[in-house]
């Protein structure tokens, strides 16, 4: 794994950087790379508030805000910064302005990789709209300049069209910090947890597949 | 939240009527829906502080319940409601959960503004 300046992550939703990403930044961590993780909201419109409930609409957001901080600890993430968004609502906040937020942090950190979704193949429209913003901000420096852009894929034409992902990240010395990650979402976690461990359990090469490597592609830029 | 007690929510309702008060009423199938499968049509919808004011409201049916307010020029509406909670700020937060706890509806009343 080449050894990185500094690491921004961009990503709307409590629980985005523990899913696919957590390997990453856990195993940049360890390696002595500061990481920044940016996230828009406290996901506010989760779906999931615990059976019996323990949360409801109003107190989730503090629930959750209370899980990201968990889950950065658990992956050493040293600077967490939570912007203010509200789920759901991310493509229809002024583009222009979310993309000036997130330049404003690429200046200040002078990040050698920045790590957000593909936009147009993320699924969730609050996705697609950070992996917008976050495409709009890099591109204003010239291309010299630019940090390497790694997107987050997965929706269902994602390989049809971008190709396979070309970056395979070996995380499987770090599982533990990134099983942590996803245990630490426990309101929107605990069912695919459970589902996970169980799979692990019987060694499931899928399951282990997945939790042993995390895959990107590079930003396709059109200059 | 608990499971809903009809006489609290109907108590709650008489209370409010005729008061500025204001509504988040949302519905969500969950954004991944038409991902999993492509031949689902993913709706929902929110709205967030919208201040009214009722003349009459009422909880019906025998669980999941419903709930329609008699607006001076219209109506409100929800349907499949479960679980409710009378907040520490008074606030009437009623949700319908799914089986696996996964809240479909959320409506609730509130005197003061939710957070924004």
């Amino acid at each position: 794994m080449q050894k990185e300046r500094h690491i921004l992550v961009v990503f709307p939703h409590p629980d985005d950087e523990a899913f696919g990403v957590s390997g990453t930044i856990a195993s940049h961590v360890q390696n002595g790379t500061p990481v920044t993780y940016a996230c828009l909201t406290l996901g506010e419109m989760g779906r999931n508030l615990g059976n019996p409930p323990f949360a409801t609409r109003e107190s989730l957001p503090k629930i959750r805000k209370k899980e990201l901080m968990d889950s950065a600890k658990a992956l050493g993430i040293q600077d967490l910064r939570m912007l203010g968004f509200r789920d759901k609502t991310v493509e229809f906040v002024d583009e222009k302005s979310l993309a000036d937020l997130i330049y404003g942090m690429i200046l200040e950190l002078n990040p050698s990789l920045v790590i957000s979704f593909y936009p147009g193949y993320s699924v969730h429209p609050d996705h697609d709209a950070t992996g917008r913003a976050v495409v709009q901000a890099v591109e204003r420096l010239t291309k010299p300049l630019r940090p390497k852009l790694y997107c987050v894929a997965f929706s269902n034409n994602c390989e049809k069209e971008l190709g396979n992902p070309d970056v395979i990240v070996d995380v499987s010395s770090v599982t533990e910090q990134k099983l942590a990650a996803i245990r630490a979402h426990r309101t929107q976690t605990a069912l695919f947890y459970d589902d996970l461990s169980k799979k692990l359990a019987k060694n499931d090469p899928d399951a282990l597949k997945w939790l042993q490597y995390e895959r990107f592609w590079t930003y396709k830029w059109n200059d | 939240m608990q499971p809903i007690d009809k006489r609290v929510v109907q108590n709650c309702l008489d209370a409010l009527s005729k008061k500025d008060v204001y509504i988040h009423l949302e519905t969500t199938n969950g954004a991944y829906a038409s991902h999993k499968d492509e031949s689902f049509l993913n709706a929902s919808t929110f709205i967030r502080n919208a201040k009214i004011q009722f003349s009459l409201g009422k909880v019906t049916g025998d669980g999941p319940f419903r709930i329609g307010l008699k607006l001076n020029e219209g109506w409100v509406y929800g349907e499949g409601l479960t679980h409710f909670e009378i907040d520490e700020m008074g606030r009437l937060l009623m949700a319908g959960l799914n089986a696996k706890g996964q809240l479909a509806i959320a409506f609730e009343l509130s005197e003061i503004p939710f957070d924004s």
